[in-house]
């Protein structure tokens, strides 16, 4: 005869600490988590890890020497940042740009864009257990991306290319066979990845229908960029509010349906495809001439204040300068997208299991050094 | 392109509501009393044709005599954008209605501007330092930080 036992174990909620230091966190970031089991019922994100003070010390430097703050905001996305802040300088100072350095900071932005995506879906597919494959072809790509950016500025990752005016320097007479050859063939690395991926059961199971933000909620929260978009809502800077020589090249903007973390994938995969044909455009239509206006050394900005925003590749990268007519800005506030897309962190995973949190967070794609900053 | 909304017009508007509460008006920003920020906030992102329903930004500067608030809202629905403005005068106890019950993107950004410029946000669900620990002295950002 079996004897009948009752287990009375007492459960309570139990507090873990999901980095800083930890690969999936993508950097020093802490998820303050209290799980029910291997439940999330609360979540807490923690920042402050990598904080530099960068607004702080940009208030003491020139406007020129704040541009190398900048590649380090999101270093993922450097040129984006550049592009972002030295709009701001011109726009308060009144600073027509060249029309090739136009061309030429498209092409790096869109050329960012493509790299910093694949370094978001591969990680993302990291999260997912499809551990290093995809991000190694990834990765193999990217770093034609970076080859080409190093030609322009001499550095990989930090290129603090652009400038008030304009660009730093013109291209080098290797880099647009270079680029030809790299915007022929990215299509089909993409199809590649497609194939691999896109109709994957696996990543499906692991990410249709995980980590929700509805329309509503994502709208309310300021979500911004393939977060925002791929709640459905039709919105990207570049075509809402058309900066640089945006508003001459012909592109979609990808959206999604859900809002789940697929959708989150499938927008930074349709985004590359986009940014490919941007390039190409620009390409075409690249006049010769300048590709810097006449900038004073020790530039000093009227008084006033200013905001200039881009659509970078992780939302709306915003710069609020406050001018003082010294040589330094009085203010520089930034707007980083990867801060306040983390807002609706804790309803996204509330409900899931630690697994699908994971995943949840690697969908946003988030960047410390723009977070914290 | 995003319509930038005449500072001018929309003061009217907010006259008629919010009688002697305008302060200043220019070009594509509106200045508010301090106390009046939920009302007019909620106003204008509920009212017919304006429908603020994006907070793009919120800064604070500090210009030593004063905190200047700097609320970027935009209605992705019109693409229609505004600023408004708000100053504070009393630096030791410098305080404001949250607006993160209206706007969840309010949230970091409050908790930043309070850690870095040491304005709290009353409502705010959970106002404390965002970067800096908890314990650190002072606030960065304030002109008087050295």
């Amino acid at each position: 005869m079996a004897v009948k036992t009752e287990l009375k174990l007492k459960t309570e909620p139990f507090v873990l600490n999901i980095g800083p230091v930890h690969p999936s966190t993508h950097g020093v970031f802490r998820m303050r988590a209290t799980l029910d089991g291997e439940v999330l019922i609360d979540l807490e994100p923690v920042f402050g890890y990598l904080h530099r003070g960068i607004e702080k010390l940009a208030e003491g430097r020139t406007y020129t020497q704040v541009i190398p703050l900048t590649d380090r905001l999101d270093y993922l996305a450097s040129m984006s940042n550049n592009l972002a802040y030295v709009m701001a300088v011109e726009k308060l100072a009144g600073i027509t740009v060249p029309e090739r350095a136009e061309y030429l900071r498209v092409i790096m932005a869109e050329l960012q864009r493509i790299a910093s995506h694949l370094i978001a879906v591969g990680a993302f597919l990291n999260d997912c257990g499809a551990f290093m494959t995809p991000i190694l072809y990834m990765i193999r790509e990217r770093e034609k991306i970076l080859d080409l950016l190093e030609m322009v500025s001499g550095q990989r990752l930090t290129y603090n290319y652009m400038r008030v005016g304009g660009v730093s320097q013109d291209i080098p007479g290797e880099f647009l066979p270079a680029l030809r050859k790299f915007v022929q063939r990215m299509p089909s690395y993409i199809d590649e990845y497609d194939q691999l991926l896109a109709e994957n059961e696996i990543l499906l199971a692991r990410s249709k229908g995980v980590g929700i933000l509805p329309k509503d909620m994502a709208i309310n929260a300021s979500a911004s960029g393939p977060v925002l978009r791929a709640s459905g809502v039709k919105w990207d800077i570049r075509k809402a509010d058309p900066y640089s020589v945006y508003d001459r090249f012909q592109f979609d903007i990808p959206t999604g349906s859900v809002g789940d973390c697929y959708d989150r994938y499938r927008v930074r995969v349709q985004e590359m495809r986009q940014s490919v044909r941007i390039i190409k455009q620009v390409m075409e239509g690249l006049p010769e001439g300048e590709v810097k206006a006449e900038v004073a050394h020790f530039l000093r900005l009227p008084v006033g204040e200013t905001y200039a925003h881009i659509e970078s590749p992780r939302g709306e990268l915003g710069f609020y300068l406050v001018s003082d007519n010294s040589i330094a800005p009085y203010r520089l506030h930034i707007r980083a997208p990867s801060l306040i897309n983390l807002t609706a962190l804790r309803d996204m995973t509330l409900g899931w299991k630690v697994a699908d949190v994971i995943i949840i967070f690697g969908s946003i794609d988030i960047n410390m050094g723009e977070v914290d900053r | 392109m995003t319509l930038a909304l005449s500072g001018k017009e929309i003061a009217g508007k907010l006259e008629e509501q919010f009688p002697g509460g305008i302060l200043d008006s220019g070009a594509d920003s509106v200045t508010i009393k301090s106390d009046l920020l939920l009302s007019v906030a909620s106003f204008l992102k509920d009212t017919k044709d304006l429908e603020f329903d994006y907070l793009t930004a919120i800064t604070a500067v500090d210009y030593s005599r004063y905190f200047e608030l700097v609320y970027q809202l935009t209605s992705l629905k019109h693409n229609h954008s505004l600023i408004i403005k708000t100053q504070l005068y009393d630096r030791n106890h410098a305080s404001l209605p949250s607006v993160s019950g209206l706007w969840r993107g309010a949230d970091f950004q409050e908790r930043e501007i309070y850690d870095l410029l040491g304005i709290k946000f009353d409502g705010h669900p959970n106002m404390k330092r965002i970067f800096l620990w908890e314990d650190f002295q002072g606030h960065p950002l304030r002109k008087d930080y050295l």
